[in-house]
């Protein structure tokens, strides 16, 4: 039932509401409470269909509220909507004038008593979200900092303002990517030496993600770009070789793990009642993301220098002899059977002999090494004394795991010593 | 018994797990799920969508993969057909093809027979192979979806292929289904030969009533709430009713159900871990262990009556109608002899001995082919002591009732009484609903969902364990001999709420079955 009131206020409002669901039989209002969702024309039906579908999930009264500020007169027209396959109530509220400047006054008499209030805004929001009117109502604020232009400097300011209640939709579209990092840490115990977050320009999920990591795990974090779509790889750099989960396609990732074969792993970039039914299974503070939060405006903070450290710790990290003890340490995992070991042996014997491969390797090496020559000035004139002890320590560890790798071809080897020499030198 | 005296597992922290991270779901560590009876009913409705499910909510370890077994000459390719269509049609998530895709890709067949020495061959072989391809690093669970006469078999195969070898670093599971025997012996007999095999931590009884979001939930409304506990005793309760019925027959199930009947089906388990989810004393704590210390403790007080004859009933449905169709009375199913003693309805009275529960009789009952399925737990209040109002003011009003509905419209009931309106004093019970289902159920996982995953995480309380299911059984096993000795079960109306004697069993005590 859609019922339409022009120029009208709160109280209509709510008598409507009343009078649709009497009409419908008074179904059971189990609603779990309200979604005032601050939107714009031009993007609301997107907004109402992605609430009411997440409403499935959890049943709740949606406000939306558009906002049309402007010189005339204030005005309230709405559109109650009960049954009509939704699953809660939903009021679309058109704020015209000077009402706009005030839309609490509207949305407060229409809450549910005694149950949460969820402001959402799908286009961006508020500077400060719980500063900002209908903000002030809500238990839990959630912004999109992806709906934004310029998304990472706002988010940026955002996170300074940030209060007990605030999420953010970059935040939510990580759960699944740091669900698959904290699981690889689970099933692999291993130390990390650095990371490595992989994105499109100006991704705010992906500086969230790095400051999660630098955050949780208190090593070097490096930010790349690339073509996205959003976060195309996350990495983190272990003794025996990167665990990765890579997405270049936005739909199915690889997930890698040192001595253990690639797994393909459906990872798709999730719609937005999707991400809104998360939000809404847990409605106290994400400490969490807080924690995130703050991880990110102090490296925000750390001065250039710092970034360069970070930069250098991360690139000792992956030599090329890193690299190549990686795979060695993945055909070792693999040849659990004594005819996969035979197998494996030839393969690598095979790509030993072939001089494209050996020369792609010493190449690899040679560039690392180039990088690693430029980066030494700066490095060794910083204070950054933190990152030199542990790229000492990380060193002679590094030029240990060659050795074990006794499968790999001669070349390899030789390319893995020196280059481990050569880290080994400088510091 | 000195789990509580274990230290918790000090292995290495995860830096990236954090308590407070609330939104990071557990996702299993790579290993397999081997079925056995692949091509069964349960595993072409349940297991194999409930798989689909949990790896379309990222819940599956990436390299996951599923071997089915049974006596067909499948390829890999045949089988994934199977699965798909037995997902595309049962799963409750929808379909996505980069899902599909990943797991299609573990998907492996194995033909045989189950006393075939080769085929086990094969299966060693297909699982090292898994390990090596998918990464599923040794850790195998064995679903064990066949018949339990079968399970020595499968047992001995498993062990002398070496399939059950324990070994360091890597876990091996084996998961049997109800029933767990036919009476107490037998499931001390099944226990052995399983536990002979597998450690008992390893053997993982499956009672998808336990994975039930409602059942657990009986859990949080009983032990979050503080308005419901103090009322929960014989000072208020006067009995509890617990029900689950079943509209339909026994349908192509003949061979297992008949010489079974509906006390050992569904008594022995369902209905007993219901009981002892509603009598059980709050658990210091929610973990498997302190959780199945108070079951056990119920379970453990529960006595029978001492007149079996007065306060038991059992019937078979007589041919008739059932929800206008024309159905056939139990002994003309296909492959069930005519003499045949079997019940399709059980009810019986059994009382707690507790100081909480002294006088407040628990009645349960199951059956087929009655008025509605259904499964509830009616907790029966007792009328107040004193009401202010005339007879006549308060003749429509019955005993306050909590209910808690299982299946399906999961949710809950309160019954009390409300004035009806106008200008007289009249009393009327009214429903107030809390409808877990509908629109709230409908992404919250499947019972075989949240028991297979919890499977892969070898995280146990939703699993009872072999005491359990002799409690039952000591339970039940009196009953069932009496009924033996006792004549035959008495027919009742299809469609119906079962025999007359279920209702004269409760007439005695003066009291009625509810209508649920």
């Amino acid at each position: 039932m859609i019922i339409d009131l022009t120029s009208t206020n709160s109280s209509e409002i709510a008598s409507a509401l009343l009078k649709a669901r009497r009409n419908a039989g008074s179904p059971a209002m189990g609603m779990i409470g309200t979604i005032v969702v601050v939107v714009d024309e031009s993007s609301h039906h997107d907004a109402l269909k992605a609430a009411n579908e997440a409403g499935r999930e959890h049943p709740s009264r949606v406000l939306v509220a558009i906002l049309r500020p402007g010189r005339g007169a204030g005005g309230l027209d709405a559109e109650v909507r009960v049954g009509e396959g939704i699953p809660g109530e939903a009021v679309l509220l058109r704020l015209h004038g000077d009402l706009a400047r005030v839309p609490e006054s509207v949305i407060t008499p229409l809450l549910l008593p005694d149950s949460p209030v969820i402001v959402w805004w799908p286009g961006g929001g508020p500077k400060v979200p719980a500063e900002d009117p209908l903000g002030k109502i809500g238990r839990r604020r959630v912004t999109d900092a992806a709906g934004t232009r310029r998304a990472t400097e706002v988010f940026k300011t955002r996170a300074e303002g940030y209060r007990p209640g605030d999420t953010d939709f970059a935040w939510t579209r990580l759960t699944p990517w740091r669900a698959l990092m904290a699981a690889a840490l689970d099933q692999y115990p291993t130390i990390v030496r650095g990371a490595e977050v992989v994105s499109a320009k100006g991704n705010p999920s992906a500086d969230l993600m790095a400051a999660w990591l630098q955050c949780r795990l208190g090593v070097p974090v490096e930010q790349k770009q690339s073509r996205g779509p959003g976060l195309t790889a996350v990495r983190m750099f272990t003794p025996a070789g990167p665990i990765a989960l890579t997405r270049p396609d936005g739909a199915v990732a690889t997930f890698s793990i040192p001595g253990q074969p690639d797994r393909p792993v459906a990872l798709k970039r999730r719609t937005t009642s999707e991400l809104l039914s998360e939000e809404l299974r847990r409605l106290d503070p994400d400490d969490v993301y807080a924690q995130t939060l703050a991880c990110m405006v102090e490296r925000e903070e750390m001065p250039d220098r710092a970034k360069v450290v970070d930069h250098t710790a991360r690139r000792s990290d992956q030599t090329a002899a890193e690299k190549a003890a990686a795979r060695t340490a993945g055909v070792a995992g693999k040849a659990a059977s004594p005819t996969l070991e035979a197998k494996a042996a030839r393969k690598t014997a095979a790509a030993a002999k072939k001089p494209g491969s050996a020369s792609k390797t010493t190449a690899a090496a040679k560039s690392a090494r180039k990088a690693v020559a430029k980066k030494a000035a700066p490095a060794a004139s910083t204070k950054a004394a933190g990152t030199a002890a542990t790229r000492k320590s990380a060193a002679p560890r590094k030029s240990a795991t060659p050795r074990k790798g006794a499968a790999a071809g001669a070349k390899k080897a030789a390319a893995k010593k020196s280059a481990g020499k050569r880290v080994a030198g400088r510091s | 018994m000195t789990a509580e005296l274990e230290e918790e597992s000090t292995g290495p922290v995860n830096p990236l797990r954090d308590p407070q991270d609330r939104r990071l779901p557990r996702i299993a560590g790579p290993c397999s799920l081997v079925i056995f009876g692949v091509t069964g009913d349960l595993a072409r409705k349940k297991l194999m969508p409930a798989v689909y499910d949990l790896a379309n909510r990222g819940l599956l370890p990436p390299g996951f993969a599923l071997v089915g077994f049974a006596r067909r000459d499948f390829s890999n390719q045949d089988f994934a057909q199977i699965v798909h269509d037995s997902v595309k049609e049962y799963a409750r998530t929808p379909f996505r093809e980069e899902v599909w895709q990943q797991l299609a890709e573990g998907f492996r067949f194995v033909p045989g027979d189950l006393t075939d020495d080769a085929a086990f061959k094969h299966l060693r072989e297909t699982v090292d192979e898994l390990d090596v391809n998918r990464g599923t690093g040794g850790n195998h669970a064995f679903y064990l979806s066949i018949p339990p006469g079968l399970f020595p078999q499968v047992v001995e195969q498993l062990s002398k292929s070496g399939l059950a070898d324990d070994v360091h670093g890597s876990w091996r599971r084996v998961v049997i289904e109800k029933p767990f025997g036919h009476n107490l012996q037998s499931a001390r007999e099944l226990n052995h030969v399983v536990e002979s095999v597998f450690p008992p931590e390893a053997v993982f009884r499956i009672d998808h009533y336990l994975g039930k979001e409602t059942v657990q939930n009986m859990l949080a409304v009983r032990f979050a709430n503080s308005m419901f506990e103090p009322v929960w005793n014989s000072h208020y309760v006067d009995h509890v009713q617990i029900t689950m019925a079943e509209d339909i027959g026994i349908g192509g199930r003949a061979g297992y159900y008949d010489g079974i009947g509906a006390a050992r089906d569904v008594i022995q388990n369902h209905l007993l871990q219901l009981l002892a989810l509603t009598a059980m004393e709050e658990p210091v704590s929610f973990d498997a262990w302190s959780l199945r210390q108070e079951k056990k403790k119920v379970l453990a007080a529960v006595k029978l009556p001492e007149r079996l004859d007065l306060h038991t009933a059992r019937g078979q449905y007589a041919p008739g109608w059932a929800g206008g169709v024309k159905v056939q009375g139990y002994l003309q199913e296909d492959g069930i002899p005519k003499s045949s003693t079997t019940e399709t309805f059980a009810a019986l009275r059994v009382d707690v001995d507790t100081r909480r529960w002294a006088g407040v009789p628990f009645y349960l009952r199951t059956g087929k082919r009655l008025g509605r399925r259904v499964t509830e737990v009616a907790v029966m209040f007792k009328r107040a002591p004193h009401l202010p109002f005339t007879k006549t003011e308060t003749e429509e009003l019955g005993q306050n009732a909590l209910v808690m509905r299982i299946q399906p419209d999961e949710g809950i009931t309160l019954r009390f009484g409300a004035k009806v309106p106008g200008t007289m004093m009249e009393i009327r019970d009214v429903n107030m609903d809390f409808a877990y289902g509908g629109s709230f159920t409908e992404s919250s996982p499947e019972a075989y969902e949240r028991l297979i995953l919890d499977m892969l995480l070898g995280d146990p309380p939703l699993f009872p364990q072999h005491t359990e299911v002799e409690l039952g059984w000591k339970i039940l096993d009196p009953v069932i001999n009496y009924w033996a000795e006792h004549g035959k079960p008495e027919q009742y109306d299809s469609g119906g709420w079962g025999p007359d004697s279920a209702h004269e069993m409760l007439a005695r005590d003066g009291r009625a079955w509810r209508r649920p």
